[in-house]
């Protein structure tokens, strides 16, 4: 019998579904690692009632962090905040990350909270974000939430998958949101419908793991299931810094016992066979990539940078699960370094946690963005998806580092949002109008020379 | 069983964003204010003409976006019970699933019905029957079926646990993303 090698969902879903092998198509119960959700637990606690059970089974697999409107902006997004508390308080939920710990992904990441081989399932269409660390990581329901709690497992068809090989090294200046933007917008926002989007090449494994991440976010845009980066010594070493501090292996110093941590991922990590089934291939080189855009009010309506130079735009967002880390900021406070936000435009700055905002401040870049005109917000999704903190006026256009570029996705349905990288954000903010980093970057040395030559 | 009812024909990749703005996923805690926003950036109109069983009729990708399952919700509490298209975006296709909407996936039927066609669903033939023909839909799995069958994936569950008799606590819904 010929046995057909096995992608990396086929692998995932085997294993959370306690089988030695499954395929494409089958359909099977999954039990979950970990069980996301954020300020819609109190939701999920209301339709869990309604099941007539007291208990949560397994309050450990349960993770959850206030992001999507903290501080509560008002009387009934408090209430449900408190809510979400009593919950907590009441199932035992240790993990649970308080109003200004984060946006949900970029915590569970920074904790360790999800690991490579692992099953996450959330009630969040951007759970896919965990195949940065090679975890499979699926957006659900909130009935379907509330039926984990209940339960602890779940029917999920093993999904066919998709392979993406990136190949060479990004020009300078492109980043890997370009890189999602290109994709998304030649094979179009349902081209992953249902599927498992794997991630390879050296485009892929030469890159940061801040970069790394903005992937599979972005690739919910792209209708995945879930999205797969094949882990390396990088992300076991990122998580080994939380998981040695968590679980009090050994000394906070000891080499050892970080050393073993690191190969335990490492042998629960999954891989795709190399003759495993692919529904559709595709290859990019890395060094023909340009700065991309989406333009209102779809994902995969996307132009180079160099076609869209000149609108006018009112507010420049950077931040959210997408593109609110510390690389994000540096790229950010190159551009803006000793340069003014252009009047008539506003430049509202979120980090994506905590940890990120005190690296930054630490680096001076809270300073830089200051210094710039800046507005800083709490760490969470700020304006993302029209809460507050940042919602637009009619008729406004605001360029952002987010996923989702929808009509009244910022909570204003006749406002444009243009999707870009954080320096083109920047840039864009300095400029007044849609601009190029590497021009306004430019600038800064050429104005000095001009005034010496005046 | 047939469901028959009036087109409310969209095009492609229509997004939970337009079917429920994410402004209301934390303010609108009445869920019997649901059906009023039902579709409210895409179509100011379908709220206020909807009646019970008309049936939505999408292109490919519908309810793309946002994992809120108010999406779903407010076009159950709309009156609509069966939603047409030529493909659903995954996380949509489940929370109308877990609802008891049931999605079609027929293109054949997308492409031959016009806006306001009365159009009926043959729920035990797998068949959309409009002005321009019948069309065969394949049916959905028995174990996704049997969550339909049973008016969602919450009412399933009282019965598999033995709790379907306790009374339901009071219905609200609001907060979710």
């Amino acid at each position: 019998m010929e046995i057909m090698g096995k992608t990396f969902a086929e692998k995932a879903l085997a294993r959370a579904s306690g089988q030695a092998s499954v395929s494409a198509g089958q359909i099977v119960d999954a039990q979950p690692d970990a069980i996301l959700s954020h300020d819609n637990t109190a939701a999920i606690f209301r339709l869990f009632k309604q099941l007539g059970i007291e208990r949560v089974k397994n309050p450990d697999r349960l993770r959850i962090a206030l992001d999507h409107a903290v501080p509560a902006p008002t009387t009934q997004h408090a209430q449900n905040h408190a809510e979400v508390r009593n919950f907590v308080a009441q199932q035992g939920v240790k993990n649970f990350f308080e109003v200004g710990r984060g946006i949900c992904h970029q915590v569970l990441s920074e904790e360790a909270m999800v690991l490579p081989g692992q099953l996450i399932l959330g009630a969040d269409s951007h759970t896919t974000h965990y195949g940065w660390m090679g975890a499979f990581g699926a957006g659900i329901g909130r009935s379907e939430v509330a039926a984990l709690w209940a339960t602890g497992e779940l029917w999920l068809r093993v999904p066919e998958s998709i392979k993406v090989v990136l190949n060479g090294a990004l020009p300078p200046g492109v980043t890997s949101k370009d890189f999602c933007l290109k994709f998304i917008g030649d094979v179009g926002a349902d081209g992953g419908l249902y599927a498992s989007v794997e991630f390879h090449g050296d485009g892929i494994s030469a890159m940061s793991l801040e970069s790394r991440m903005v992937i599979p976010n972005m690739m919910a845009e792209f209708g995945a299931k879930n999205a797969y980066l094949p882990p390396d010594q990088k992300v076991y070493e990122y998580l080994s810094v939380p998981l040695q501090r968590r679980l009090e292996i050994g000394d906070w110093g000891s080499q050892e016992a970080r050393q073993s941590l690191i190969s335990n991922l490492q042998s629960h990590s999954l891989f795709a066979d190399a003759d495993a089934t692919y529904r559709a291939t595709y290859t990019y080189d890395a060094s023909t990539l340009e700065p991309m855009i989406a333009k209102p009010h779809r994902v995969d309506n996307v132009s180079p940078l160099s076609a869209l130079k000149g609108i006018r735009i009112q507010q420049a967002f950077l931040g959210t699960c997408t593109n609110g880390r510390i690389e994000d900021l540096e790229a950010a406070c190159a551009v803006l370094k000793g340069k003014q936000i252009a009047a008539g435009t506003r430049m509202l700055v979120i980090p994506a946690s905590s940890e990120i905002l005190k690296e930054a401040t630490r680096r001076g870049y809270i300073s830089i963005l200051l210094d710039a005109g800046a507005v800083i917000g709490v760490p969470g999704c700020g304006p993302c998806m029209g809460n507050h903190m940042g919602v637009p006026a009619v008729g406004e256009v605001t360029i952002s580092t987010a996923n989702r570029n929808f009509r009244g996705r910022m909570g204003t349905r006749d406002a444009e949002i243009y999707l870009a990288s954080p320096a083109v954000v920047a840039a864009s903010a300095v400029a007044g109008v849609i601009a190029d980093p590497r021009e306004v970057s430019g600038g800064e040395e050429e104005k000095r020379r001009g005034i010496e030559e005046r | 069983m047939q469901i028959t009812g009036h087109a409310w024909t969209y095009g492609d990749d229509v997004n939970t964003d337009v079917i429920f703005p994410g402004k209301y996923t934390y303010t609108l805690t009445n869920i019997n204010e649901f059906a009023k926003h039902a579709l409210e950036d895409l179509d100011p109109d379908f709220a206020k003409l909807v009646k019970p069983d008309d049936v939505i009729v999408g292109g490919k990708n519908f309810g793309c976006g946002s994992s809120r399952e108010q999406a779903a919700v407010c076009i159950k509490l709309s009156g609509v019970r069966v939603i047409v298209a030529k493909s659903f975006a995954r996380i949509f296709f489940r929370n109308c699933v877990n609802n008891g909407v049931l999605p079609v996936v027929c293109p054949e039927a997308v492409a031959a019905i016009k806006k306001g066609d009365e159009i009926s669903i043959e729920l035990d033939q797998n068949i959309v029957r409009t002005p321009a023909g019948d069309f065969v839909f394949p049916p959905l799995s028995p174990s996704v079926a049997a969550i339909i069958d049973a008016g969602g994936l919450i009412p399933m569950l009282r019965r598999k646990l033995g709790t379907e008799n306790l009374p339901l606590p009071e219905m609200k819904f609001g907060g979710g993303d």
